[in-house]
């Protein structure tokens, strides 16, 4: 396929995938946020960090703030409306590779936020949120059910695949970034639900329950979120879905390429790793690689396939 | 042609489909395909006019209608017209037979912006150089249709033909069963098929078809994707290809891939910048190197501009004559031309009555319309002809047919237009059908998208 078309697929994936993990964190800086006897703005401070998106540095980070920033900002590459609109702009761009379905979700979701405003937008955070999960899970219902499973479909999982890895890392950052209160302590009840919080915001409260008990500990978290091999949000989960993308691309075009050998490489070490020897090294640290590998195999695809 | 009741015979059957169904409900299933040809993303930008960049252009539920015998009458001088147009550009890059004839005058040519002094000598592959041929028709009487304008380069417009034709069959399935319309949707096929026909003759096996277009910010990129979806090819913007070697490859993701037809939805001037305009931001660099050493063909021709120029649509009658021995079926619109002395003469004392236009102008913009206008409009206009003659020429206002269009629950007369599609490679084939076009404002005689015409379903008619 063209390549021109093959990157389009590839950012449609990663930008809805995008729009949907960041609703999903603004979901969990709000239950951090109502948790009793929390300061507020530093959950939101944290979120912006985690993100990436600028925050102001003179005053507190408001719920107006997340808003307008990581929701309604028409640009910025964090916020789910410029999400929604660099996707359909993206699909827009290769409408033919796209089924008619995937066309008219792009569409719709791209009308709806297009006209709201900040104020309408914090009236029905709630709901809000809620549907711009739907949303997502309506585009990846559309992919699933009708796409060809041709390069293009693979060039799309595999965009969404890399972001869902970079955002669920991104989201284990934001609890670095959130200090504690001086009069808590690390494994207190507010550091607890924070962690829970984290559970919540990818759905995983349930399926953590099944496989690690009742056992809120940090470092169960923390493994379930990075390691697990079959929880679909965890960064090793999304590694073996990119190296599978990867390998079908390969075969595909007869040749290997680098980001194959290098997907290949990174899922053998998270599939052997241990949690304890994450933390004993530095969780942050950890994260903040693994993010800096992801980008690099981002970049690999696009040199492989020629965009 | 036989009338009851005051509506003509090709009309009845919709008459009885209007009567059965009511017209409130058709309001309301008019409202209807607007919502579906918005959700589909069918959308038109109109330039310099902001608002809604991706605006939808109005709908109307009514079809137009020709009879068999019309239609026979419209196929025989469409196809006539569109080799005529062939012939004349082969000529002109050629021998120039009909400019030593006498019948037209060089300048008129050679002097035309849209003349490529490069395509001088080589003849495209079949000697075709406009495959798809789009030929604006009025009807001003019973059996007597008239052409307004000819489109020979890029003419928009059949997804609308396409689209149209689905949003009828899917609301209102009934009247299309027992088969008394004429179908249109092969036309994808045809197209692709007549594509293919003119592939250059270094083209090893199936020949590689690609639709260029400008990119997703043109106005005309649905049609692009659609049609290009339709024939399962490439759409590729002016980036995906390139020159090496003059043969045009495109950048694909295992490499490389040689392209041997572009069915190019772009202007000459932004083909290649070597040879066109250096300052092109839109260009493939050598494509016409490329085109000459006859390993890619380009369609329409680069040059293909003169034979749909306003000032040389006058001698189409002519040509006609010329090239093929035939009388044409198809009359021209009377129009004078403001560069002879004693026609420029007769519009400026007739500006009230007339129509004119500016010869290289299209999408009715920089049209006056004389008893729609200002004294004051008039005058300025006045100023415009006699300042640069040769830019202008002037039509009576005509005496257009109306076709039944429903405006909030009524159904009124409004002036049509029709945009048939005539494909030309090593055979001619024209699909029954084309676009209608409708003015929406009562009494208006303009019927361009861009300025708030709207569109309908056409119907040709089985005996």
């Amino acid at each position: 396929m063209l390549s021109r078309a093959a990157e389009n697929l590839f950012w449609l994936g990663r930008y809805m995938e995008r729009a949907e993990a960041t609703a999903r964190m603004i979901s969990m800086g709000q239950r951090m946020a109502t948790l009793p006897g929390s300061m507020g703005q530093s959950e939101w401070t944290s979120l912006l960090q985690a993100t990436g998106a600028p925050a102001p540095e003179d005053r507190p980070v408001t719920e107006a703030d997340i808003v307008a920033e990581l929701i309604l900002d028409p640009v910025s590459p964090s916020a789910v409306q410029a999400c929604f609109s660099k996707a359909r702009e993206n699909g827009r761009a290769v409408r033919t590779a796209l089924t008619q379905e995937m066309w008219e979700s792009l569409n719709e979701d791209w009308r709806y936020l297009e006209s709201m405003d900040t104020q309408a937008a914090r009236r029905q955070l709630d709901h809000l949120l809620e549907w711009i999960r739907k949303r997502a899970a309506v585009f990846r219902g559309a992919v699933e059910t009708a796409m060809l499973r041709n390069e293009g479909y693979f060039f799309l999982r595999l965009g969404s695949n890399i972001e869902r890895a970079d955002m669920t890392l991104r989201l284990l950052n934001v609890k670095y970034f959130l200090l504690l209160p001086e009069t808590e302590v690390v494994g207190g009840g507010r550091d607890h639900h924070q962690w829970m919080s984290m559970l919540h915001a990818v759905s995983g409260l349930r399926a953590y329950h099944h496989h690690y008990g009742g056992d809120y500990a940090p470092w169960n978290i923390a493994d379930f979120l990075l390691l697990n091999q079959t929880f679909p949000r965890s960064v090793a989960f999304s590694y073996s879905q990119i190296h599978g993308c990867l390998d079908r691309l390969d075969k595909n075009h007869g040749g290997a390429h680098k980001c194959q050998r290098t997907a290949q490489t990174e899922l053998g070490r998270l599939t052997r790793l241990d949690i304890n020897a994450v933390f004993s090294d530095g969780l942050h640290e950890f994260i903040n690689d693994q993010i800096a590998t992801t980008a690099r195999i981002s970049k690999e695809v696009s040199d492989a396939y020629h965009f | 042609m036989e009338e009851t009741d005051g509506i003509r015979a090709p009309y009845r059957r919709i008459a009885d489909w209007i009567e059965e169904t009511g017209t409130e409900l058709l309001g309301r299933r008019n409202d209807e395909a607007e919502a579906i040809f918005r959700k589909i993303g069918i959308t038109f930008a109109v330039y310099g006019e902001g608002g809604d960049p991706e605006r939808l252009i109005p709908f109307d539920l009514i079809p137009r209608a020709f009879s068999a015998t019309e239609w026979a009458q419209l196929d025989r001088g469409i196809r006539q017209r569109a080799r005529a147009l062939n012939a004349f550009l082969y000529d002109i890059y050629h021998r120039g037979e009909i400019i030593k004839a006498g019948i037209i005058p060089g300048r008129l040519v050679y002097c035309n912006s849209a003349f490529l002094p490069q395509m001088v000598g080589f003849a495209p592959p079949g000697r075709v150089y406009s495959h798809i041929v789009g030929i604006d028709i009025v009807r001003t009487g019973p059996g007597s249709f008239q052409v307004l304008e000819d489109n020979c380069r890029t003419p928009s417009g059949v997804s609308y033909m396409l689209e149209n034709r689905e949003i009828m069959a899917r609301m209102f399935p009934d009247v299309f069963s027992g088969g008394p319309v004429q179908p249109v949707d092969h036309y994808p096929d045809e197209l692709l098929r007549t594509l293919k026909e003119v592939a250059p003759a270094s083209a090893s096996g199936e020949p590689t078809v690609v639709l260029l277009t400008p990119g997703s910010l043109n106005s005309a990129y649905y049609e692009h994707s659609f049609l290009a979806d339709l024939m399962g090819i490439e759409l590729v913007e002016p980036q995906d290809l390139f020159v090496d070697e003059a043969k045009v490859w495109m950048r694909t993701t295992r490499g490389p891939q040689r392209v041997d037809v572009i069915y190019r939805r772009i202007d000459d001037d932004y083909i290649d910048p070597l040879t066109f305009r250096p300052d092109s931001m839109l260009g493939i660099a050598g494509l016409f190197d490329a085109y000459r050493a006859g390993n890619v063909n380009i369609c329409s021709a680069p040059g293909a501009g003169v034979a749909d120029d306003k000032a040389i649509y006058i001698y189409v009658p002519e040509m006609i004559r010329f090239y093929l021995g035939e009388e044409p079926v198809l009359e021209n619109i009377p129009t004078y031309q403001c560069s002879r002395d004693d026609e420029l003469a007769h519009v400026l004392d007739n500006l009230e009555e007339l129509v004119v236009k500016e010869v290289h102008g299209s999408g009715g913009y920089g049209m006056l319309i004389g008893p729609k206008s200002t004294e004051q409009e008039i005058k300025d206009y006045r100023k415009r002809i006699i300042a640069d003659p040769a830019e202008f020429i002037a039509q009576p206002t005509l005496d257009l047919s109306t076709a039944p269009t429903l405006q909030s629950n009524q159904i009124m007369g409004r002036h049509v237009d029709f945009r048939p599609f005539c494909l030309v490679g090593k055979n001619i084939r024209l699909v029954p059908g084309g676009l209608t076009r409708v003015a929406l404002k009562a009494g208006s005689l303009v019927v361009n998208s861009s300025q708030g015409g709207g569109v309908k379903d056409t119907w040709v008619l089985r005996e």
